[in-house]
């Protein structure tokens, strides 16, 4: 009983006159413009991260564990060494590291959605995707993370890239394919509802998406039908992209199909997204 | 105050609100089930009634965050599906539950509002300041709001309400769950907002809170309108009052509560607390106020002519709580607040933000 007495007696009164003042401006600045609004809600992305930093455990301690377990788990089998092993890794395990962490994105919409905030949000005069791609601006500052953790892991056991310019490029691409990705999870965090939900489509979604693909073994070896799968799965395209782009190539085919599965997930899952969203 | 003046009018001077049954269903649950309401701008309008009356429901439609299922509402003339980005624009939410960012501070959250609504970085910090210094949250202005207490949340939605001054501001229960003083402090904030200018659409499950703050009242009760009117009009229309007496002797309050119950054609007595008070109905079966007025004289001049001695009497319109009674015939819930509720309510608030 004493917390709410002393908390009305600790609080400063609300100053009428100062109030009076705010309340006789009635200018209003023009609507901020689609990018503003959602660089705005990226900023708030960011200050999230800031509150509350353990967060960033699964771009920096979860990508370090990959890279570790499958270099040495697999490299002496699969290439003679850890060492021969982790320059055909590398660049696979960072597309599958970050293609994983963007299940968090639908985790986080999940569980924000609830809150009276959202009411706020949505009630604003602003471009409407903003505070989802407000989101998909912030998580992407992570997964940048993420890569530059695993690079730098990579780098210590042995991995040597060809081209600086192309890491980046690879990196760049991985960016622009998983927060292509994401809108798979803003549609499912708003489908679904419960966070433990979410995790478990996205699990089933995630495992065979990237274990499916070519970033542990090149696909020669596996029967056919896998093969067919294999060669037509996004994850394939990313990682070969990235892989080459490291390289220091210009794995064309493969960038290209990147660009296209992303603009794909973008033009399909958007709109479903924005739509469940309005109807929140 | 004095450089008040008429606010710029973002209509066309029609009502504030305006909406023709308005309908919203649940699955099989009519939350709302054809709402007229008309809200005449520049006021405090009051929508009154118990938990899941549908309430919040109306009020996400008209904010834009819900799509009615049946019927129209206009805000300033603006349709609220076809028009909803301008109706979004002359309107500000707050909430029943805090609608502001629990992980960020009191400035964060202020500045993010400021910056979305179009304001430059700067001006976006200088407005937070402002406005937290305003309500008195100058020294709360870097801690997360999930450590707020109960009062300080509702004036950071409300100045997050108040950044831009809306023409049209919804408050879903203000002052549900704080204590009586910090309920006050939000009523004295409400009339500040409103006496510039800007309408408030007030839902409330506290009748004294409507009688504070609201001019004019729509009761509603399982998704529908039963009651309509300025505070007056709904207490007369219930067409009852009470005469309350005070007796200088307790002995006597048995005879008297039978000898007002014979003169008032066998209206209700109820025996009060204090053991030489009673209050009787007046006006049920008669015409209105007037006939009110006129059988309490007729009872006190009876109580007189028995020699039962009347230190003190009073004539009194019926509360709102007896207006719902009459009009739903079940009482409101909860009751109207009791402080001791209020602060044990205010500290499991508390208790739940600092957990």
């Amino acid at each position: 009983m004493s917390t709410a007495t002393t908390d009305a007696q600790d609080l400063a009164p609300v100053r009428t006159e100062s109030l009076a003042e705010l309340l006789i401006a009635k200018e209003r600045p023009q609507r901020p413009s689609a990018l503003s609004a959602s660089l705005t809600f990226g900023w708030r992305a960011i200050l999230k991260i800031k509150h509350v930093p353990e967060q960033l455990f699964d771009v920096t301690a979860f990508p370090i564990m990959m890279v570790l377990m499958y270099t040495y788990l697999f490299g002496g089998a699969l290439a003679g060494s850890p060492r021969e092993y982790i320059q055909y890794l590398l660049p696979g395990i960072l597309v599958m590291s970050v293609v994983m962490i963007t299940m968090y994105t639908g985790v986080s919409v999940n569980t924000d959605i609830e809150k009276g905030v959202f009411d706020r949000f949505r009630s604003l005069p602003i471009w409407r995707p903003s505070t989802l791609v407000g989101y998909l601006l912030g998580d992407a500052l992570r997964y940048a993370m993420a890569s530059a953790v695993m690079l730098t892991v990579g780098i210590i056991l042995g991995f040597r890239p060809d081209s600086a310019l192309g890491v980046l490029a690879g990196v760049l691409l991985l960016l622009v394919f998983s927060f292509a990705f994401s809108w798979v999870w803003t549609m499912f965090g708003l489908l679904l509802r419960t966070e433990k939900s979410v995790m478990g489509v996205s699990m089933m979604v995630l495992f065979p998406l990237t274990f499916l693909s070519d970033i542990f073994v090149k696909p020669e070896t596996m029967p056919g039908w896998l093969q067919a799968f294999v060669n037509n799965n996004p994850v394939t395209h990313v990682a070969s992209a990235v892989r080459g782009l490291m390289e220091g190539d210009w794995p064309a085919a493969d960038v290209a199909w990147s660009l296209g599965w992303a603009g794909l997930l973008v033009a399909v899952f958007g709109p479903v997204t924005m739509r469940l969203y309005n109807r929140k | 105050m004095s450089s008040k003046q008429p606010h710029r009018s973002p209509g066309s001077g029609g009502p504030a609100i305006e909406t023709a049954g308005l309908v919203k269903t649940f699955g099989d649950n009519r939350a709302v089930d054809g709402v007229d309401l008309t809200v005449p701008a520049g006021t405090v309008y009051g929508v009154l009634g118990p938990n899941g009356a549908g309430k919040t429901t109306t009020v996400k439609m008209l904010a834009t965050l819900l799509r009615p299922d049946g019927g129209q509402a206009h805000v300033f003339g603006h349709d609220v599906v076809r028009e909803a980005d301008t109706v979004r624009g002359l309107v500000s939410l707050t909430g029943q539950y805090a609608s502001v960012d629990e992980d960020l501070t009191g400035t964060e959250n202020l500045v993010l509002l400021a910056r979305l609504t179009g304001h430059g970085k700067k001006a976006a910090y200088a407005r937070a300041e402002q406005l937290l210094d305003a309500f008195g949250l100058g020294e709360a202005a870097s801690r997360q709001v999930k450590n707020y207490s109960g009062g300080m949340r509702r004036r950071i939605d409300i100045a997050a309400s108040i950044l831009n001054t809306p023409d049209l501001l919804f408050l879903d229960e203000p002052t549900t769950g704080l204590d009586p003083r910090s309920r006050n402090q939000v009523w004295d904030i409400v009339r500040a907002v409103v006496g510039h200018g800007t309408t408030v659409l007030l839902t409330t499950q506290y009748l004294d809170e409507a009688d504070q703050l609201a001019s004019r009242i729509a009761v509603i009760d399982k998704g529908r309108v039963i009651a309509e009117g300025t505070k007056g009009e709904l207490k007369a229309s219930v067409g009852a009052g009470s005469v309350h007496v005070r007796l200088r002797h307790a002995e006597q309050r048995a005879q008297a509560e039978e000898v007002l119950r014979r003169a008032l054609d066998d209206a209700r007595i109820q025996l009060e607390a204090d053991p030489v008070a009673l209050t009787a109905r007046v006006g049920e079966s008669a015409a209105g106020a007037a006939g009110a007025a006129e059988q309490a004289s007729r009872a006190l001049a009876e109580l007189a002519r028995t020699g039962i001695t009347v230190d003190n009497f009073s004539l009194g319109q019926p509360s709102l709580d007896e207006v719902f009674l009459a009009l739903t015939g079940h009482p409101s819930e909860p009751e109207p607040p009791q402080d001791a509720d209020l602060r044990k309510e205010a500290d499991l608030r508390k208790e739940e933000a600092t957990a």
